[in-house]
């Protein structure tokens, strides 16, 4: 069965490491928080200005001046700190973030990705996801492996706009983990219940499968 | 005498000189840590074909939305502008220009207009429609684009607290594209929650220097919250929980 995004966002969180600074994206992303194993310390950047970003706050801790980059109110962790716009994009560009998690509407097998814009039909902006993209080194993009009307979202080519070029190394999907390296796409794990033949069917750029495909454990 | 004095004690002072067609670097995350009533104050003065520079556009009815609906915009460059249906509106209808930057370039952009650098190489944006009509360039095998810096006719930045000669603390993520802002206006207004006597904040704990800002005005301030987000309040903290 396809993951549903919390288990999308589980499965990123087993990445994570101790001592990791991660800069968590919109939506699917951002539920990565709720799954950071308990054994080990975790800083979360938010681009808006905050490292260190706690969880939401009761209705009586609620304050304006402190958000993040989804708008939404939060708060501070123990040690965290405070800085401006460009210091905060110093730390990405400057590539001192250990773990980017972002979403996107295309990635193809040259690890390029389009997340900002439909033309003609949504534009919205880039916000940080193009300084992130060309900073970090370390970057999972988190999507769903196809639309509802099966049209594949893993491409050959992005046919919209890009967001960053030949930057992106892994893909977490509702259906399989993926790599990208050498201009294709290989399997390393499926979800749950998904058989290798549907996630081929689903991805338009070259799949390299090898060996047998272990399921993601959870 | 006024010397390093920089506190006005009208909107219409603080706000004076701005003329049609200038550029207005604004302050500002969405709607935290916005110059609320000097963005009120250029909508009642009814300047028009204003170059707004912002991350954000406001929402329809609030922050540089208002600028929007009013029509007193007529070009806007930001990183993100999702929240606004309106801005939406006239960007699809060719009624208002926009300069989609990256954040990161943005806030950069402004630094260097401050800091008097005319333009900085970033990978940022290479081989996206960004890097159209940019020179690029190649160090150590990546490639970057030449991005240009920003200077503002007028900066509006929102504080905490300033002292009258204009130095200034900002308070939690409010901060954000506020200092940048302050270093890149020729003249920079800054509204704040207080103002203190000179001697009264700790030169160590100082964000901006009084060196950048022009005019200081105590403002009171509605603070909108676009995302309210809570958790219920017999949960416990956990570590790293959103």
């Amino acid at each position: 069965m396809a993951l549903s995004r919390e288990q999308i966002a589980q499965r990123v969180a087993q990445e994570l490491k101790d001592g990791y600074y991660v800069n968590l994206g919109i939506g699917i992303p951002t539920l990565v928080a709720n799954y950071i194993p308990s054994t080990i310390d975790v800083m979360l950047q938010s681009e808006n200005g905050l490292l260190g970003m706690g969880p939401f706050p009761t209705e009586d801790e609620i304050d304006a001046d402190l958000i993040n980059a989804g708008k939404q109110t939060v708060t501070m962790a123990t040690g965290a700190s405070i800085f401006d716009s460009a210091e905060s994009f110093a730390m990405i560009r400057g590539g001192h973030v250990d773990l980017t998690v972002l979403g996107a509407f295309e990635v193809d097998v040259n690890g390029n990705i389009a997340s900002y814009m439909i033309p003609g039909k949504l534009i919205k902006g880039m916000g940080g996801a193009m300084d992130l993209v060309a900073g970090a080194d370390n970057i999972i993009v988190t999507m769903t492996h196809a639309s509802k009307h099966g049209v594949s979202k893993l491409l050959n080519n992005c046919t919209l706009p890009l967001t960053g070029k030949g930057c992106i190394k892994k893909v977490l999907t509702d259906l399989a983990f993926i790599e990208i390296k050498d201009g294709k796409f290989h399997l390393l794990e499926r979800a749950p219940g998904v058989c290798v033949e549907e996630i081929v069917k689903l991805t338009e750029g070259e799949l390299v499968v090898t060996g047998e495909i272990p399921e993601m454990q959870f | 005498m006024a010397g390093f004095d920089k506190v006005v004690s009208s909107y219409e002072e603080a706000m004076a000189g701005l003329t049609d067609n200038m550029t207005v670097i604004a302050g500002g995350f969405g709607l935290c840590g916005i110059a609320e009533n000097l963005i009120a104050e250029i909508k009642r003065k009814g300047t028009k074909g204003l170059t707004v520079v912002s991350n954000n556009c406001g929402v329809d009815d609030f922050g540089l939305g208002v600028l929007l609906t009013n029509r007193q915009i007529k070009k806007i460059v930001a990183s993100y502008v999702g929240e606004n249906a309106e801005f939406e509106r006239q960007m699809m209808a060719g009624e208002l220009e926009v300069e989609l930057t990256p954040q990161g370039t943005l806030a950069e952009k402004m630094r260097a207009g401050g800091a008097g650098i005319p333009a900085f190489y970033t990978a940022t944006g290479v081989g996206t429609p960004v890097a159209i009509g940019k020179e690029e360039r190649s160090f150590n095998g990546r490639d970057y684009i030449l991005e240009e810096a920003i200077t503002g006719d007028f900066a509006i930045v929102k504080a905490w607290k300033a002292d009258r000669y204009g130095n200034l603390v900002f308070r939690k993520t409010a901060r954000n594209f506020n200092p940048l802002a302050a270093s890149a206006g020729k003249i920079t207004v800054v509204e704040v929650e207080e103002i203190v006597e000179v001697g009264e904040l700790d030169p160590d704990q100082i964000h901006t220097p009084g060196i950048y800002v022009n005019r200081v005005i105590k403002g009171t301030f509605e603070k909108r919250i676009e995302q309210r987000t809570t958790r219920p309040a017999d949960k416990q903290q956990v570590k790293g929980e959103l």
